[in-house]
This record gives C-alpha cells, structure tokens and sequence, in this order.
C-alpha cells in the first residue's frame, strides 16, 4: 500500500522541527527556506534527514525547484514509488 | 515592480550591525604590506595570521624578479584565453613544473582557484554522471558542481560511510561516478580520513578528485597534499588545487595521469571563457613552485608554528574547530555578535585574523580563523598566542583592550 501524501507531510513536519526554530506552523504552501528563514545550507541538512528517514537520493539539482513543503512531499512521493 | 534588491534588506542590516562594532570585517583595507607576516592596518603595524600565505613566499626576491621580467617581456596581461591568444610559453612552463610537483602526467593552468575547482568539476562530469560532495565542501566546489548539470548527492562530512551508504542507494545509475574531497578543509582546518574513504572507493569504484587548495605545498613528504601524506596518492585520479596560498600568486590548477585528460581544455568552460592568468602572476608561480622543491625545510617549518599556535591556543582553553593540527587554526565563539567584538578587539590589540560567519561556515559556527605562516617567527606566533589569551580566552577581555 502506497505512503499517503498527508503521510508523508506529517513525517517531513517532524524532520523540520529541529530547524523550524521559530515554531511556524507548517502547511502545504510553506516555504521552507524563506518562511522558516533557513540559510542553503540548513535547507541541505534537513534535506539529508528526509533522504536517510526513507533511504531515497535527493539530488541537489531537484532543488531549486523545491520550495514548498508540498513540492517535498511530490519529490519524496515519486522517489518512493 | 519589484526591486530587484529588496532581498538584500535583512542583508544589510546585518553588515550595518557588523559595521556599528568597528573594522569592516568583509572589506578590510591592507594599507600596506610589510612583509608576509606584517601589514599595516587602520595605519598600524598589525600580525597578519589570517592570509593563508602558508609559506610566505609573497615577497620572495625571485619571484618577485620572475614577475618583473614577465611584465618587462610579455605586458600586463594576456588578453585573451587559453583557447585563443591567451596561451604563452609560461603558462606551458608553469603546467610543466605542477605536473612535476606533482608528479602527474598532465596539468591544467585556470585563471583563479576558483575557476580550478568550476573548471575540473565540470570539465570532467556532466548531466548523465553523479557527482558525490562532501556537505562541508568550498563553494567553489559546489559551484562547479552546479555548473557541470550533474546529478549533485551530498554525503555528511568526513563520513565514508555516510558516503558508501549514498553511492549504495545509487547502484544502476548511467554515468560515471565523481567523488570530490578536500585536502584541508578551509574552515575547521580538519582533513579527509583517506583511508575510510579509499576503502569505499576499493568497494564501489569511482573517480576521485582531491582539492589541495590548503595542502598543497604543505602536506605530504613532497608537498603534494593530503593523499600523499596518507599514502594513497596513486588514487587521486584528479587533483585541483590553486597558487594563491602556497604559492603566493593568483591562479589555480588542475592535474592527472588520465590519457584524455587534455580533452578537459576543450570542455570546460571556465577554462575556454576567460583570460588566461597574467604573465607576470603565472611567472611568480612558476618560481615559487621551484621555491617549495628547494626548501623543503619551509613545510617542517610551517609544521613547528602550527604545532605551536595549536598548542598555545589548547592551554589558553580556547575551544578549536579541530582536533589535528594544520595551519588552519579556528577558534569557536558563542554568537556572532560576540564574535564580532572579539575579532575587533584583535585587531586593535595588533593581530589579524579571519572571521568567518554562517552560512559561510559548517553547522552554524562562529569562527575566528587563523592561518599559519612559515614565515611567522616563534615570537610571532606567541605574541598571537598573548593577544588571543587576553581579548578571547580571558572572558572575552575587551576592556583589557588599550
């Protein structure tokens, strides 16, 4: 049985929370470097806890093109499947 | 519309920050050089510990001759590039004497170490191969990372076998496999653990680039850098490394034994699209290369001033980035506000050192860095010693500042 996208959110919100040190709500259309106002660096880190929870790859060129937390959820969902 | 700039908002705010403390840190102005070691700054004769002129070959007579008699027979500039008018018989010269620094087969001169790094990454891989980094890698590394339209997976620092565990993950990919290392890591000063990292290579088979920006020159019984410190030189397929720390000049390179490896001056853009370094810069190099071979005893000398600030820095109970000695020595500070200060305060006390912020540094640390010199002398380095024992060890002792 397939890994339920709010699964998934609800795990990537987890991950987040060591770097969300402001404590902002998390929801689809939260930007994760400008909203939680994360450096590259921080984004790449918490990057590296989502591809270890779910022994995917997730090239840094996918990226750039990864702003929301629902890109996330659609770039770990096809990783995954 | 929007102000293309307005993003720089929080920015400047943080640099005026900066700037309210005293010296600005990001631009400051080096009246005069005295000599590798000295300078004169905000009109005072200040320590320079933060130059990373790790040999202290800037001011060297011969070299400075060697660059005088390169403008006086080829001009200021070459004006072109490589692949057009901008290739002289120096250049030639000088990737003669790295390939046998080195001893590589080929060697490869780019205009900056910057360009080295953009230029040999992706001059080597492209879109259909996988480029492994190191998460604490140099920008320049990450640039040329970006540049090449490889498949990009970053492993934890120092970690092989966080790496063994990505490059399993990858097992059926197409394409070649780039696994790129640093010698020295510019920030913490702390290096690659080479026998981990070979074993995984043994494993799993990919290409290795070893960036020697800090350690060529400095590591290694010949100079060659970290991998021939750790014996394991033959498996550095590509070194990159540049002339502006050693070497004293400006300018980078790239080496290998690859029988194609010339076809890198035909794919790299950062090699094709810019002009080639100055006559007068690629002729200082060439002599301080020839410098670093007749004086070995320099690298065994830079080895006592860095064993010796690392040691004085550990009794004054300074918390250092790194454990192993090198001659990138990074004292750890609270926050940057803090750090600010303290940077100031040595400046004013007659010590320059580098400081270094996030993101520009790894897991969120405040850095005051020091490069070593083997130009420094014993007096030199415990007066650096001295300094950061009264404005950063003795609780942050800027009231003891004159």
């Amino acid at each position: 049985m397939s890994t339920s996208d709010k699964e998934i959110f609800d795990k990537l919100s987890g991950l987040l929370q060591k770097f969300n040190t402001k404590n902002i709500e998390l929801t689809e259309t939260t930007d994760i470097s400008t909203d939680l106002n994360i450096d590259s660096v921080a984004v790449m880190d918490f990057i590296m806890e989502v591809e270890d929870a779910y022994d995917i790859d997730i090239p840094l060129n996918v990226l750039s093109d990864t702003r929301t937390m629902k890109d996330l959820v659609k770039v770990v969902q096809s990783e995954i499947g | 519309m929007t102000d293309l700039l307005d993003k720089f908002g929080p920015h400047m705010e943080r640099y005026e920050a900066m700037m309210e403390v005293g010296t600005d840190a990001l631009g400051l102005v080096n009246e005069k050089i005295l000599s590798p070691t000295r300078g004169i700054i905000n009109g005072k004769e200040t320590i320079l510990a933060g130059t990373n002129n790790y040999m202290g070959v800037t001011l060297d007579k011969t070299c400075i001759e060697a660059g005088k008699k390169a403008l006086d027979d080829f001009g200021t500039g070459t004006t072109g590039s490589r692949i057009a008018n901008g290739t002289y018989g120096l250049h030639r010269e000088l990737e003669s004497e790295i390939a046998s620094f080195l001893d590589k087969k080929h060697a490869i001169v780019f205009s900056t170490g910057y360009v080295a790094n953009l230029g040999m990454i992706a001059g080597v891989a492209g879109p259909k191969d996988t480029i492994y980094l190191d998460a604490d890698s140099h920008s320049s590394i990450y640039d040329g990372c970006t540049l090449s339209g490889a498949r990009l997976v970053r492993f934890r620092h120092n970690d092989a076998n966080d790496l063994a565990k990505r490059l399993a993950r990858s097992k059926g990919e197409e394409g070649g496999r780039l696994v790129v290392l640093e010698g020295i890591y510019s920030m913490f000063g702390d290096r690659a653990p080479m026998d981990d990292f070979i074993a995984v290579k043994k494993e799993f088979g990919f290409q290795l680039m070893m960036d020697e920006a800090h350690s060529f020159g400095v590591l290694g019984p010949n100079g060659r850098g970290l991998a021939e410190e750790a014996g394991v030189y033959d498996h550095a397929d590509f070194v990159v490394g540049t002339f502006s720390k050693a070497l004293g000049a400006i300018g980078g390179f790239g080496a290998g034994d690859h029988p194609f490896f010339d076809a890198i001056r035909y794919h790299s853009r950062p090699y094709m699209f810019t002009a080639s370094p100055s006559p007068a810069s690629v002729a200082t190099a060439i002599e301080a290369v020839k410098l670093l071979k007749r004086e070995p005893e320099r690298r065994e000398r830079l080895r006592e001033n860095s064993t010796r600030l690392f040691d004085g820095f550990k009794a004054l109970g300074l918390d250092l980035a790194c454990d192993v000695v090198s001659p990138v020595i990074a004292v750890k500070c609270k926050d940057e506000p803090s750090t600010i200060a303290m940077w100031n305060a040595l400046l004013d006390a007659g010590v320059y050192v580098n400081i270094a912020l996030p993101p520009g540094t790894p897991i969120n640390t405040c850095l005051l860095r020091c490069s070593v010199s083997a130009a420094h002398s014993f007096d030199d380095i415990d007066q650096i010693i001295d300094l950061f024992g009264r404005v950063v060890a003795g609780g942050h002792g800027l009231d003891q500042q004159g």
